[in-house]
């Protein structure tokens, strides 16, 4: 919808996307500023003095550093297996059109157009009727299917703009399906797996509704934020978690869209 | 690059190898490449998720005894007829109406977002307005919803802020009323809808954008060559071509409140929804069947609702 007319827009309407922006971007301030908070309980505004003392006490808390070690683990295990399976899906589905390939797309998505809430019990009474006690391996599990959408829609994006007569090409001058992959299809789609990787990280390192039914005694981070959430206690131990929870999710985000910029399909615009 | 240095005495120049072999097997059979690219996907997700959904589903019609508290194998629609009792209709009229204000409220605020990021943002702005919805989107859920009762809290920035500009006689007016009042901002419904709306937000804003992206240049030329104001054109042409964008960011906003659990038990009064209804139910009182059942309440709506978007147009948006 771009006309030509280089007009300016009315001090209104800048006034409203601006201050939407400023909207979408308080709670992110607050966390930021309160991560500083000198005050050693309560939310008191404006704030008493900063400190980085907060880091260095919610650094030194085994509970803090065994989540963030296994939230870690979690996303990187998720990661893997979606990398794997979205890619696959990825490279079946680009350019066939068979009868039930939209049903197959469709399940791809679903796990995350359905509430968290539905995709967490499923998998929960599944996994009480297969006598499997929740624990890492579970949330693993879920994590990775809700995971793979995301490496699936990058990657098939990009396979769309790849030329199929590179691949010809290469199997004609005698390279085998290793070799095709090693060397045409995979500097190819690198980006695109990277970017998907990423996001996968990030919705994995993140996710709380799937997990609290999958994890079992598990406590990964945004389950420890949870806990303290329902009874408030450690607040600056808290707020020093929560700006680390932030920029754990937020930097892979800009990394993917730092290297997908410029190409038609822009990683992270639909979660 | 290509070139691929072989141990003596292997002779490929007369027999290719199995890896070539095969590569030149699958391309002649599209059929067993598409099956062998798609087998370790498609196992997953049926074993995984459609055997989990399924699982659900068929709890949903087993009988649980409230005097054991345990779950037996016996068939059952009762766990459907309690859904309609008028405790649990409750739950999922409270949870709709919720859901429904949002998605309006989110509508609302993001259209003139939206419609100043495609037609006016230029140059720096376009990446940054792209950015900066993008990243509040995907930055932490729960530690969004942390600084949610962290601004609300009594004493916190909201609270200063409206004692500095003089307007606590309005805030304590709001929450004297009914539905949106309660004893404070973070206990009210008032409080809810905002982190609500808050939250879901940026899921209404970009398939907003997405759709204006899309109305053609010269359509906004031709109708102020035959004479309608920007008012008019508005109304008469970018609105409509850009509804169903609207419809298909409601589809996210309206399914993610109608199953969240947890800023419902984080902020506002003690009213359950029907997320939080799932979880109480499957995990202090351990009524899987109940929960089972409450879960296809969301999924129905859900489906109902993307039906009706598909005749809008919506998935033409996204």
């Amino acid at each position: 919808m771009h006309s030509d007319q280089s007009d300016r827009a009315s001090w209104w309407l800048r006034l409203l996307a601006f201050g939407g922006i400023g909207f979408l971007f308080l709670p992110i301030a607050v966390i930021v500023l309160y991560a500083f908070n000198a005050e050693s309980s309560g939310y008191s505004f404006p704030p008493q003095g900063f400190t980085l003392g907060w880091f260095a006490a919610a650094f030194a808390r085994d509970d803090v550093m065994a989540a963030i070690g296994l939230s870690l683990r979690l996303a990187a295990l998720a990661t893997v297996l979606a990398l794997l399976l979205g890619t696959l899906a990825a490279a079946a589905l680009y350019r066939r059109d068979f009868l039930g390939k939209d049903a197959i797309t469709m399940m791809l998505i679903l796990p995350i157009a359905l509430p968290g809430i539905i995709t967490g019990i499923a998998l929960l009474s599944a996994f009480r009727l297969a006598d499997i006690t929740p624990g890492f391996w579970t949330i693993a599990i879920g994590h990775a299917t809700f995971c793979v959408v995301v490496v699936y829609n990058n990657v098939i994006a990009r396979f769309r703009r790849i030329s199929t007569s590179l691949l010809e090409a290469s199997q004609d001058l005698g390279a085998n399906m290793w070799q095709s992959f090693r060397y045409v299809i995979l500097p190819q789609i690198a980006t695109a797996l990277l970017a998907g990787g990423m996001l996968a990280f990030a919705l994995s390192f993140d996710e709380i509704i799937v997990t609290t039914f999958t994890a079992g005694n598990e406590v990964t981070l945004p389950i420890w934020m949870l806990n303290q959430l329902s009874r408030p206690r450690d607040v600056p131990i808290t707020n020093v978690v929560a700006l680390c929870v932030m920029l754990m999710t937020a930097l892979p985000i800009l990394a993917a869209y730092t290297l997908t910029r410029g190409t038609e399909d822009i990683a992270g615009s639909g979660k | 690059m290509m070139t691929v240095s072989l141990p003596e005495g292997q002779t490929t120049a007369t027999r290719p190898g199995i890896l070539l072999r095969l590569g030149g097997a699958l391309y002649r059979h599209p059929g067993l490449q598409l099956a062998l690219l798609l087998a370790l996907p498609l196992l997953w997700f049926m074993l995984v998720y459609l055997g989990s959904l399924c699982t659900l589903l068929a709890q949903s019609v087993l009988t649980f005894d409230d005097f054991t508290m345990s779950v037996s194998r016996e068939l059952t629609l009762d766990n459907y007829r309690q859904l309609l009792s008028p405790a649990n209709l409750d739950v999922v009229l409270r949870t709709l109406s919720m859901a429904t204000l949002v998605s309006l409220a989110s509508a609302v605020m993001a259209f003139p977002l939206a419609y100043y990021m495609v037609r006016y943002a230029r140059g720096w702005q376009k990446g940054f307005f792209y950015v900066a919805v993008m990243l509040p989107m995907w930055a932490s859920y729960i530690v969004k919803v942390y600084a949610w009762t962290v601004l609300l809290a009594k004493g916190g920035i909201v609270y200063w802020a409206y004692q500095t500009l003089g307007l606590q006689g309005i805030v304590d007016w709001l929450m004297t009323l009914p539905l949106i009042g309660g004893n404070s901002l973070t206990t009210s419904n008032l409080g809810r809808f905002t982190v609500f709306t808050y939250i879901w937000l940026p899921f209404m804003i970009l398939p907003i954008q997405a759709a204006l992206e899309r109305v053609p240049a010269n359509l906004l030329q031709a109708s102020s060559d035959l004479g309608a104001s920007g008012a008019q054109t508005f109304r008469h042409v970018i609105l409509p071509l850009a509804f169903p964008g609207v419809v298909a960011g409601s589809i996210f906003t309206f399914s993610l409140t109608l199953g969240d659990y947890i800023i419902p038990q984080l902020i506002g009064p003690s009213g359950l929804f029907i997320g939080s209804m799932v979880y109480t139910m499957q995990g202090s009182i351990g009524n899987m069947p109940l929960a089972a059942a409450f879960t296809v309440v969301p999924v129905c709506i859900i489906g109902l609702y993307l039906l009706g978007a598909r005749k809008l147009g919506a998935f033409d948006a996204l």
